[in-house]
């Protein structure tokens, strides 16, 4: 499978970074390259492979429902570009 | 055995011994070490030098330990990775993204060793995200290998990601430093640089604070100058930890007393399939070597397959960026970051803030990885990645049923020219062919310097072991270690103005 430009645009958009035409026209060719490479496992056999889904055989560990830890309300607005108390200031979304 | 006289030469074990007969003040081995680093700045190791805390943190270890108090790693001067987050020490994980970042809380590794009583010299240069293989995809430009091939004066990569760790502790700025490792970027930086490299089990130590690249495969580890320092930073860094959902509860076995127990009866696998056409011949004499150490040190020499090897890399390339592109997406220029100045809306305040905040490398896996889990692709892709996932950790399963650890060669080649693979990723993407199977099945390996390639640079070979069998892996690097007695180090060139 291979990307065009349009397909590397919209991969663009679904991944929220800006990109001009030259840099379409890099990533097209990069892109490219890249998934020509991993088309190589076409060829395994995966009939009646699971996908791994953990790493190491381990249970999930659980604990109780209930409330352990926060109240750093402060801590987390301290590397906010922008801010006012404890709010994120964001560009205008609502009219 | 009588030490040196420049503290910055004492291993890690060296330091600590030291220090416990009180033969040398912590402040005496900070104050040497901030020296060091001062005078390497040309090797661009550090982003985040810390000199002063350095210096209070030594006050204070001097004075517990003139109250007898002395911790495991007490008054040692450690390099960590720019990947950790300090509690108010800028932590930018190589990204202008994260240029002026300075995390409110401590990553539960580095807790640890500041627990253990170590000290922080800064933080280590790094490929931007952790996304590379010789440093140079770093926001802050490349680190610089402290080791030249012989008779040039050229600048050659440390590998990566964690380049500057390994540079650091190549050229004796660190005691020891930390990397992480999601393909090999513990293990290849330390083979570069003649260092000692060990990626413990995936859960063995926590993740938690840690900036993510690919969560299913990323693990803390330490870079050291001898196999005992590393089984001693082991020590210190694993934990179980609640705050890490994969980190595993399991016992942290004592790995410094096991070390030098011997390979006698041990069965060392020899898998075929890591004889890959087109490696210099160097590295599979240095691997026949290898074997041959360990057999005239008692050990069992067996061959074994891993027949999905080949397919390693391919996978980890569409794994590795899946889960980059999804942990990436945190990084939207409204809670903490880089944020741009250029945005009318919102969608443009996201697009823009990531386009300027994020290196070449980082869009690449980003976009690839948005690609393979996009609608349409993700069977082909991402899917099938997971199920050769599962082939290869068969393949040591499998191979584990005939020996107790593997031997393999670290890296395809020495280090290599800045600027040399930058054009072509794929190549680049080639150097973590021998290490990036242990990441896909979870499993613990070290790198060890081994010797020295027709160009004097080092070369190392790498021992992998069974889940959570880090004891076996250290005690068999060991051996490795004691038989190369590789002294070479590289020439202080850093060190002239």
């Amino acid at each position: 499978m291979s990307v065009d430009k349009d397909t590397v645009r919209r991969i663009a958009k679904l991944a929220r970074v800006a990109m001009d035409d030259a840099q379409v026209a890099e990533m097209e060719a990069e892109l490219n390259a890249v998934l020509a490479w991993v088309e190589q496992l076409s060829v395994v056999d995966c009939e009646n492979v699971p996908p791994m889904t953990s790493v190491v055989e381990q249970r999930l560990t659980t604990r109780e429902d209930a409330v352990t830890d926060g109240g750093y309300a402060d801590d987390l607005m301290k590397n906010a570009p922008q801010s006012e108390g404890h709010f994120f200031v964001v560009p205008k979304v609502v009219e | 055995m009588a030490l040196p006289s420049d503290p910055t030469r004492f291993t890690l074990a060296e330091a600590r011994d030291a220090i416990r007969r009180k033969a040398i003040s912590a402040r005496e081995l900070a104050a040497s070490h901030v020296e060091a680093i001062t005078v390497g700045r040309r090797l661009n190791a550090f982003i985040t030098e810390t000199p002063d805390h350095a210096l209070s943190a030594a006050d204070a270890s001097d004075d517990r330990i003139a109250r007898g108090e002395a911790r495991a790693l007490e008054g040692l001067p450690l390099a960590i990775k720019d990947l950790f987050c300090t509690k108010g020490v800028r932590t930018t994980a190589g990204s202008r993204f994260l240029e002026n970042f300075i995390p409110t809380y401590e990553s539960t590794v580095t807790r640890n060793l500041w627990n253990a009583g170590a000290v922080l010299l800064g933080k280590t240069n790094l490929d931007e995200f952790a996304m590379g293989s010789s440093n140079e995809s770093s926001y802050f430009g490349p680190a610089i290998n402290p080791w030249r091939a012989r008779g040039s004066n050229n600048d050659l990569v440390p590998g990566g990601s964690s380049g500057g760790s390994a540079a650091s502790v190549a050229a004796h700025l660190a005691l020891a430093a930390t990397g992480t490792d999601t393909g090999g970027s513990i293990r290849q930086p330390a083979a570069m640089t003649g260092t000692v490299g060990l990626k413990p089990t995936y859960g063995r130590c926590s993740r938690w604070g840690i900036v993510a690249y690919a969560s299913s495969l990323d693990q803390a580890g330490p870079m050291t100058r001898t196999v005992k320092d590393a089984a001693i930073l082991l020590n210190a860094m694993a934990s179980y930890d609640a705050m890490d959902s994969t980190s595993v509860d399991v016992p942290v076995p004592d790995y410094e007393a096991g070390l030098e127990a011997g390979v006698k009866g041990l069965r060392v696998g020899i898998p075929k399939e890591y004889r890959v056409d087109g490696a210099p011949r160097e590295i599979d004499a240095l691997w026949a070597k290898g074997a041959e150490w360990l057999k005239s040190q008692g050990a069992d020499i067996v061959e074994v397959s891993l027949p999905h090897t080949k397919h390693a890399l391919a996978a980890y390339y569409i794994v590795a960026p899946a889960e980059a592109s999804s942990n990436l997406a945190r990084y939207d220029g409204l809670r903490y970051g880089r944020r741009t100045e250029h945005a009318g809306d919102l969608l443009e305040l996201y697009e823009r803030s990531r386009a300027e905040g994020f290196g070449r490398e980082v869009l690449r896996r980003i976009m690839i990885g948005t690609y393979v889990l996009s609608a349409g692709y993700y069977d082909a892709y991402y899917l099938r990645a997971q199920k050769v996932r599962t082939l290869i950790a068969r393949d040591f399963a499998q191979a584990f049923t005939q020996c107790d650890v593997l031997l393999a060669p670290a890296t395809p080649c020495a280090a290599f020219g800045l600027g040399e693979k930058t054009a072509d990723p794929v190549s680049m993407y080639l150097n973590d062919v021998f290490t990036v199977p242990l990441n896909l099945a979870g499993l613990p390996g070290i790198s060890v310097p081994a010797g020295l390639s027709g160009d004097g640079l080092p070369l190392g070979l790498q021992i992998i072991g069974k889940a959570f069998d880090e004891a076996t892996v250290l005690k068999a690097g060991r051996a490795i270690e004691v038989a190369a007695d590789f002294t070479a180090k590289p020439q202080a060139w850093w060190r002239t103005p």
